[in-house]
C-alpha cells in the first residue's frame, strides 16, 4: 500500500495550485477551474485519510462536497455567462464595482 | 323640565357643530339667525327650568347625566340651583342679545360662519362652566371659555396685533389656571372628591384653616387670571383686538365674571380662610382703582371700557372678598347689562366711523346717532352710579357691605368711593368725546345710525340697565331672596341696617359719581385746545395713564425678557451643543471609522481571496501550533 502521506503531499501541492490560480489569474472562468481544484484537493485528503484510517465517513464527506460543488458550479457559472453578456469580459479586475 | 336643563348647553353646542361643518352653505346671516336662535332657545330652556326658584325659594338640583370619572367624584353632573340659573340667564339672555347684534356687525366678513360658530361654542362652554356639578366639570369649562376666547381675540388673525393679543390673553391665563390647578389637586387631597355635593357640606368640619387659606388664595389665582385683576389682568385690554361684540359678550358680560362665580361657588371654603377674604377683597379694591385710573388717559374708545371692565370687575372682586356674595352676584348682573351695551354701542359708533377708534377723532355724533347716543348715555348714567339705574344699587350695595364690615375694610371702601368718582369722571369723558362738541372726523368719514338688527339689542340693553338695579333693592331684595338657597349656610355680609347710615354710604356714593360726572363735563365741555391743555397739563400723572403705568413694559422686562434668556440659553447654548453635539457626535464618530477602515474593500476578488487564504493559514497554524 502506497503510503497515505504522498497522497497528502500531492492533495497539499494541488491546493497550493488551486489557490495561486486563485489569486493570479483574472478570467472568472479559470479562477473557478482553481477553486474546483482546492476542492477536490481537499477530497483526496478525505479519502486517502478514509482508506488510511479504514473509515467511511471520509467518502461520505466527499459526497457531500461533489454535490454542494456541483451546485454551486450552477449557481457560479450562471452568473458569470450573465456577467460576460453584459459586460463582454470575463475579467474580474474589470468588476471592482465595489470597492469601499 | 328641570332634568331638561342640559338641553341649555347641548342647543348652543349643535349649533356650534352644525355651523362649523354646514356654515359655509348658509348665505350670510343664516348663519347669524341660526346661532341667535340655539342662544334665545337656551335662554328659554334656563328661563323655564328656573321657575321653581321664582315661585318659592326652591332648593338646588343635582342632575346626573352619565359618569365620567366617577373615582374622584368628577361625573357629568349639572347643579342646578339659584346662582347657576342667574348665571345661566345672564350668559344666555345677554348673549342671545350680542348674537344679534352681531349678525349686522359681523356683515361683510368673509369667515361670518365661522364667527358664529365660535360664539355658540363659547355660549356651551360658558354653561358648563356655570352648571357644573363639581369642580372637574368647571374645570372642562373654564379652559374651554379660554379656549374661545383665544379664537375670538385672534378672529382677525391676519392682523399681527390681534395674534399676538390672542397668544397674550391665553397665555396670561395660563398662570391662573395652574393655581385653580394646584388648588383642585389640594380640594382633592383634602376631601376625596371633587363633587361640589362632597365638598361644602364637609368643608366646615374637615378643612384646616391653613389649608382652606392655601385652597382659597390658589382659586383666587386663577379668578385673578379669568377675572383680570391685578397682577394678571394686562391680558383683556389687549382682548380689545376682537371684535367688538367679542368684547361685550367674552371681556365684558360673561367669561370674565368667571372668576367671581368661581369665588361665591366656593363660598363655603373662603368662609373658612378670613385672611384669604382680606386678600381677595384688597387685591379687588386696588384693582377697581388702578385700572379706572387708567382709564382716564385712553384715547381708544374700546380701551376705555376695556379698564372700565378691570375696574368694574374689581367691585365685584372686592364684594365676594368681603363675603357679600349677593352684592357681588347682583353687580356681575348689572355690570353685565350695562357693559355689554357700552361695549354694543362703542361698536356701532366704530362701525359708524369706518372703523375709527380714536375717540379724539369722533365727537358730535349725537346728531347722526341718536338711538346709540341715548342708550349709550343710559348705560354711562348705569355705571357712574347714578340713581336709579342698575350700577348705583349693586355698586352701591357693594360699598355699603364693604363699610359695615369695618375695620381694615373701612380703607377699602375709601378705595372704591374714590374709584366711584373716577368711573363717573371717564366714563363722562368717553361719551362727551364720542357724542358731544365739534366733529372732529376724518376726511370722507360719513358716520350714520347702524342698522336695526344693531339697535334693538341696544335699547333692549339700555332698559335692562335702566330696571336691572331694581331687583335687589334695600326696599325690596328680590335678588337676595332668589339666592337665598345658594347661600343659606353662607355668613355673608350686608349692608347696615340703619336706614340713615344706608342712606349717608349711598348718598355719598352718588355725590362722587356725581362729582366725577361734574368734572370731566366741566373739562370736556370745551374747545378741543382747552382740554388737550388740560390733560397735557396733568402731566407726568397723564403721561402714566395713557401708559397705562407701563405695565407691560414692566413685565415685559421682568418676566418675559428673562424666560426669552432662559429659552435662549437653553437652545443655543445647551441645546445644540450637548444634545444635539452628542447626536451628531455619534454619526461623525461611526462614520470617521467607515473612512479609515474602507481601504479594505478593494473591489478586486483577488484581495479578498488573498485575505481569505491568509485567514485560512492563520487559523491552521494556530490549530496544529497552539495545538487546542
Amino acid at each position: 500500500m502506497i503510503d497515505p502521506g504522498w497522497y497528502m503531499s500531492l492533495a497539499g501541492v494541488l491546493f497550493i495550485i488551486g489557490a495561486l490560480g486563485l489569486l493570479l489569474r483574472r478570467n472568472a472562468l479559470v479562477m473557478f477551474m482553481c477553486i474546483e481544484l482546492m476542492l477536490n484537493a481537499v477530497n483526496l485528503t478525505l479519502i486517502s485519510a478514509g482508506r488510511a484510517l479504514n473509515d467511511l465517513n471520509g467518502q461520505v464527506a466527499v459526497f457531500f462536497i461533489l454535490v454542494v460543488a456541483a451546485a454551486e458550479v450552477v449557481v457560479g457559472l450562471a452568473i458569470i455567462v450573465s456577467i460576460f453578456r453584459l459586460r463582454s469580459t470575463a475579467s474580474v479586475d474589470e468588476l471592482s464595482e465595489l470597492r469601499g | 323640565m328641570i332634568e331638561m336643563v342640559w338641553l341649555a348647553i347641548a342647543v348652543p353646542l349643535a349649533g356650534a357643530l352644525f355651523l362649523h361643518l354646514f356654515g359655509r352653505y348658509l348665505k350670510e346671516p343664516l348663519s347669524g339667525v341660526v346661532a341667535s336662535l340655539a342662544v334665545g332657545a337656551s335662554f328659554f330652556i334656563g328661563l323655564t327650568a328656573a321657575i321653581p326658584f321664582f315661585q318659592d325659594g326652591a332648593p338646588g338640583e343635582t342632575i346626573l347625566l352619565w359618569e365620567w370619572m366617577p373615582a374622584i367624584g368628577a361625573n357629568m353632573e349639572i347643579l342646578w340651583d339659584p346662582l347657576a340659573a342667574m348665571m345661566t340667564l345672564i350668559v344666555t339672555g345677554v348673549g342671545a342679545l350680542i348674537h344679534v347684534f352681531a349678525i349686522g356687525y359681523m356683515h361683510g366678513d368673509e369667515r361670518y360662519h365661522r364667527f358664529f360658530a365660535i360664539l355658540n361654542l363659547f355660549i356651551a362652554s360658558m354653561l358648563t362652566l356655570v352648571l357644573a356639578g363639581n369642580y372637574a366639570m368647571l374645570f372642562l369649562g373654564w379652559e374651554l371659555v379660554g379656549l374661545c376666547s383665544y379664537l375670538l381675540i385672534g378672529f382677525w388673525f391676519n392682523r399681527h396685533s390681534a395674534a399676538a393679543a390672542a397668544k397674550k390673553a391665553f397665555i396670561v391665563n395660563r398662570i391662573g389656571d395652574l393655581g385653580l390647578m394646584v388648588g383642585l389637586m389640594l380640594v382633592f387631597t383634602a376631601f376625596g372628591t371633587l363633587s361640589y355635593a362632597g365638598i361644602f357640606d364637609r368643608a366646615d368640619a374637615e378643612l384646616t384653616t391653613g389649608l382652606a387659606t392655601a385652597i382659597a388664595l390658589l382659586f383666587f389665582l386663577g379668578a385673578a387670571g379669568k377675572s383680570a385683576q391685578i397682577p394678571l389682568y394686562v391680558w383683556l385690554p389687549d382682548a380689545m383686538e376682537g371684535p367688538t361684540p367679542v368684547s361685550a359678550l367674552i371681556h365684558a358680560a360673561t367669561m370674565v365674571t368667571a372668576g367671581v362665580y368661581l369665588i361665591a361657588r366656593s363660598a363655603a371654603i373662603y368662609e373658612l380662610a378670613p385672611a384669604a377674604q382680606v386678600i381677595v377683597a384688597t387685591v379687588g379694591a386696588i384693582t377697581a382703582l388702578w385700572a379706572a385710573t387708567i382709564a382716564i388717559g385712553q384715547r381708544d374708545i374700546k380701551k376705555v371700557l376695556a379698564y372700565s371692565t378691570v375696574s368694574q370687575l374689581g367691585y365685584m372682586i372686592l364684594a365676594v372678598g368681603t363675603t357679600a356674595y349677593v352684592a357681588g352676584l347682583f353687580h356681575l348682573m348689572t355690570h353685565a347689562f350695562f357693559k355689554a351695551l357700552l361695549f354694543l354701542g362703542a361698536g356701532s359708533v366704530i362701525h359708524a366711523m369706518n372703523d375709527e377708534q380714536d375717540m379724539y377723532k369722533m365727537g358730535g355724533l349725537f346728531k347722526k346717532m341718536k338711538i346709540t347716543g341715548v342708550t349709550m348715555g343710559i348705560a354711562t348714567i348705569a355705571i357712574a352710579g347714578i340713581p336709579p339705574l342698575g350700577g348705583f344699587w349693586s355698586k352701591d350695595v357693594i360699598l355699603a357691605a364693604v363699610f359695615e364690615r369695618g375695620g381694615y375694610f373701612s380703607f377699602l371702601w375709601v378705595i372704591g368711593l374714590v374709584t366711584a368718582l373716577i368711573t363717573g369722571f371717564y366714563m363722562t369723558r368717553q361719551f362727551i368725546l364720542v357724542f358731544m362738541g365739534k366733529p372732529r372726523w376724518d376726511e370722507g368719514v360719513e358716520p350714520h345710525e347702524s342698522p336695526r338688527v344693531m339697535t334693538v339689542p341696544l335699547i333692549t340693553l339700555a332698559v335692562l340697565s335702566t330696571v336691572g338695579g331694581l331687583t335687589n333693592t334695600p326696599i325690596r331684595l328680590s335678588l337676595e331672596h332668589f339666592l337665598e338657597s345658594s347661600f343659606e349656610t353662607i355668613q355673608q355680609a350686608h349692608p347696615p341696617d340703619e336706614t340713615w347710615l344706608l342712606v349717608v354710604i349711598a348718598l355719598l356714593s352718588v355725590v362722587a359719581g356725581a362729582v366725577g360726572i361734574g368734572a370731566a363735563w366741566v373739562s370736556y365741555r370745551r374747545p378741543r385746545e382747552d382740554w388737550e391743555r388740560l390733560e397735557s397739563g396733568l402731566q407726568p400723572a397723564w403721561g402714566w395713564w395713557e401708559q397705562a403705568y407701563n405695565v407691560d413694559d414692566f413685565y415685559g422686562a421682568a418676566i418675559v425678557a428673562p424666560g426669552k434668556r432662559v429659552a435662549e440659553v437653553a437652545a443655543f447654548d445647551v441645546d445644540i451643543p450637548i444634545i444635539d453635539g452628542a447626536v451628531n457626535g455619534v454619526g461623525r464618530l461611526v462614520r470617521g471609522v467607515g473612512d479609515w477602515i474602507r481601504p479594505l474593500q478593494t473591489g478586486y476578488v483577488r484581495n479578498y481571496g488573498a485575505l481569505l487564504l491568509a485567514g485560512t493559514i492563520a487559523v491552521v497554524v494556530w490549530l496544529t501550533v497552539g495545538g487546542a
